[in-house]
């Protein structure tokens, strides 16, 4: 026998070692501990862009999220998150870039569910950090508002392609039609897959309606039902009739990163 | 009395826990009936996944390489097959790999058999149905959208119920135990069920709009770090605490060594259950996060090296004595040199995780090596120690079929992870230089195709890399099947002369 090991354990690990049920209590505290710690202030934080729950209901301060211009004035929310009430543009159709982050329309939506499908956040972040060289490849830094509606967010953790957050009006819709129907034809070093059978499916009408629905229900962040009323989901149908999954696919990329107009000397991380 | 540290009386004394001694004579005056029977099937289980496991994994680093394999089939894009490589890999070879250890090691160091062999047979078969939904339903873009937890809501609701089953089955059968004392790898077998069972139903919340299609009910930043956190314990408790298990019992057996020391592994066990948790944040650097969040992912990371050492100083140790073994024994090559790679793989994570290397590293193959020196070198050379000592045991032989292809698949193995893993850290490391490179003119000096088009060598050599670690697993695979034969022929041989 080794001399390290003459010590003795505690009394209380001997005790623990001889319960099945205390170690297993024990164990279950040790273990949640670190995720409650880090979780559960996500969720009544400012900067989190957790702005309505089921619990505390809406919240257009967002738990008093402040983001502070150059002179220390606090820039509204609703600069940030578009909020029909307060907005020159009352409707979805009527909201302009700049109007600030807004839900999906039904056509991106769709669009974003083929991204979800294909796995494109695989390879394409959408998630620019606060570096220069970011900021000179992709554009200003992503703001945890622009993300709220993302139900399953897209971030990402692999660059095999380039980050996507801003890539709305980058490129032209025939760019990206190209693109994506065959990537080499435009970008001959791509590794990316050919996409061109996205052209002959059909959009998938009564599953995007639905999405639609059940964003609205969500228990965290939902989309506000005064923007996704009953007569808008209900018109929803109409626009997505007779596109394809390409069509969708391309809309969704080009709604990607223009909602906020981002101002010189704000601070968005504070 | 001390601890008795003798070994080969029974397996509770190889570690046992306290200043007590165990009654042996008890133990042995009625031999144990165990039941391996579930253990030797999920053994076989885990031989083939890691084939298929890992074949798909050469593919989809194939693509990315030489992208017309892609063959304009959308089921085998890389988008739609790589969660399917991970899917099989983690949770086919490794889930496989840790039922059959875990079962084995509840009952030979508690002394007992199950507690119920018919809930782990419909642990065995509900496993295996969760991993063929796996294959059809992924090719087919069924995907939830979450890394690592990409199968959606129906197949979700089957993995917390056989999950269940199998916990509660390994916990009733520490709770049967002859043995006074739990031994050290039922401890880390129980932070993994207990905590794959949080992660698991916390993560995997959603609402569903099909049968096939599903949102998560959490968006953007909490969405971001449940995600991670589930991410990251995946690999702590999962892919490390249940592979510690299979270390703690399986090295000491191997080296015929007790382990080294006792105290070691209990500040190791409670270090790694309450720190391990706060890690996932570190995955998060300067997103939009709140930077607190990261930075405490990644202050606690870096503890994380003190436990992590120790337990991988405690395996090593375990052989101090015995290391003239590994000259002959092939099998304790394939433990140490996991446990190698666990050090140097719980090194290199909290170096990930400092905030000026995360700038550079993150978003880049950096991280795919990272993940791999763990996976091919940490969890995949253990569980095969572990398979190659189990099969011997469970079917009763003194050897391999050939105990030089067990030698040969330990050098395929150790090479393929190390070119895999060289591959990465080059192209990783380029691409964070290439990504944030600025010219004399204060213009970024590369655009980013560029950056891909400086991945092709290093893309191709990965894929061989994987390619040599694959080839080892067919080798591994046929040496067990044929082991397992000759057993069979050997022992209906020996019964005939008994029946006439």
């Amino acid at each position: 026998m080794s001399d390290h090991d003459t010590l003795y354990s505690t009394k209380l690990q001997d005790k623990v070692e001889r319960s099945t049920l205390l170690m297993f209590v024990l164990t279950a505290i040790a273990v949640a501990i670190g995720g409650i710690v880090e979780i559960v202030p996500l969720f009544y934080l400012p900067n989190t862009a957790m702005c309505s729950s089921a619990l505390a209901g809406a919240d257009a301060t967002c738990n008093n999220t402040q983001h502070k211009d150059a002179n220390g004035n606090v820039i509204p929310m609703d600069k940030i998150i578009w909020n029909p009430e307060t907005s020159a543009h009352k409707t979805l159709n009527d909201w302009v870039p700049g109007d600030g982050v807004r839900p999906y329309k039904p056509l991106e939506l769709a669009g974003r569910n083929v991204y979800i499908r294909e796995g494109c956040f695989l390879c394409h972040s959408q998630m620019i950090r606060p570096f220069r060289d970011e900021k000179d490849r992709y554009g200003h830094y992503s703001i945890a508002e622009e993300s709220m509606y993302d139900h399953t967010y897209q971030w990402g953790s692999k660059r095999t392609g380039p980050d996507l957050a801003r890539v709305g009006g980058k490129y032209s819709d025939e760019w990206h039609r190209r693109h994506l129907k065959y990537p080499r034809d435009v970008v001959p070093e791509s590794v990316m897959p050919n996409y061109f059978w996205l052209e002959a499916k059909p959009v998938d009408v009564a599953e995007t309606v639905q999405t639609m629905k059940v964003l609205t229900i969500m228990p965290f962040n939902p989309v506000p039902k005064t923007i996704y009323s009953d007569e808008y989901i209900a018109g929803a149908a109409a626009e997505l009739e007779g596109k394809t999954d390409m069509d969708a696919l391309i809309t969704f990329l080009q709604g990607l990163g223009n909602h906020v107009k981002f101002e010189e000397g704000v601070n968005y991380r504070d | 009395m001390h601890r008795k540290q003798l070994l080969n009386v029974g397996d509770a004394q190889i570690l046992t826990c306290s200043g007590e001694e165990i009654t042996v004579a008890a133990i042995q005056a009625t031999p144990v009936k165990y039941d391996m029977e579930v253990v030797r099937w999920f053994t076989i289980a885990a031989a083939i996944y890691a084939c298929v496991g890992t074949l798909i994994g050469v593919y989809v680093a194939s693509e990315l390489a030489w992208p017309f394999l892609n063959f304009d089939l959308e089921w085998i894009t890389f988008g739609r097959l790589r969660p399917l490589h991970t899917n099989a890999v983690i949770f086919a070879f490794g889930g496989c790999a840790l039922m059959a250890t875990g079962f084995y090691i509840v009952q030979r160091t508690g002394s007992t058999a199950l507690w119920s062999n018919k809930l782990a047979w419909a642990t065995f078969i509900g496993w295996n149905l969760i991993i063929v939904s796996a294959v059809v339903t992924l090719p087919l873009g069924w995907t939830s959208g979450k890394e690592y937890a990409e199968l959606e809501w129906p197949i979700d609701i089957a993995i917390a119920v056989v999950w269940l089953m199998y916990g509660f089955n390994y916990i009733m059968t520490i709770g049967i135990r002859k043995t006074s004392h739990i031994y050290v790898s039922n401890w880390f077998t129980m932070g993994m069920i207990v905590m794959i069972t949080y992660l698991h139903v916390v993560n995997s919340m959603a609402i569903p709009v099909s049968m096939t299609n599903s949102f998560s009910i959490y968006s953007g930043v909490q969405d971001a770090m449940i995600q991670w956190w589930w991410g990251h314990n995946a690999v702590g408790f999962y892919l490390t605490g249940g592979f510690l298990a299979i270390m703690y019992y399986f090295v000491p057996k191997q080296a015929g060594k007790p382990v080294f020391s006792y105290r070691l592994s209990v500040l190791h066990f409670w270090a790694l259950s309450f720190g391990y948790v706060w890690l996932g944040a570190h995955h998060l650097q300067y997103t939009a996060l709140p930077d607190w969040t990261g930075s405490l992912g990644a202050a606690v990371s870096l503890a994380m090296i003190i436990p992590s050492w120790g337990g991988a100083m405690n395996g090593m140790m375990t052989l101090s004595g015995a290391w003239d073994k590994l000259r002959t024994d092939y099998i304790l090559r394939f433990l140490v040199v996991a446990l190698a790679f666990y050090a140097m793989s719980t090194f290199e994570g909290p170096v990930m995780s400092i905030k000026t290397v995360n700038a550079l590293s993150h978003y880049t193959d950096w991280t795919v090596g990272h993940v791999h020196s763990g996976a091919l070198g940490w969890m995949a050379m253990v569980a095969y120690g572990a398979m190659y000592h189990m099969i011997k045991k469970l079917w009763g032989v003194e050897k391999m079929y050939s105990e030089s292809l067990v030698n040969v698949h330990f050098w395929l193995a150790t090479i393929g992870t190390v070119v895999y893993v060289v591959a990465m850290w080059v192209s990783g490391i380029m691409q964070g230089l290439m990504w944030r490179d600025y010219d004399e003119y204060g213009t970024l000096t590369y655009t980013f195709v560029e950056s891909v088009s400086a991945m092709h060598p290093y893309y191709a050599m990965r894929a061989i890399g994987g390619l040599i670690f694959n080839i080892g697993t067919w080798i591994a695979l046929y040496n067990i099947v044929m082991t397992v034969r000759t057993a069979s022929a050997a022992r209906s041989a020996n019964a005939v002369p008994a029946n006439a």
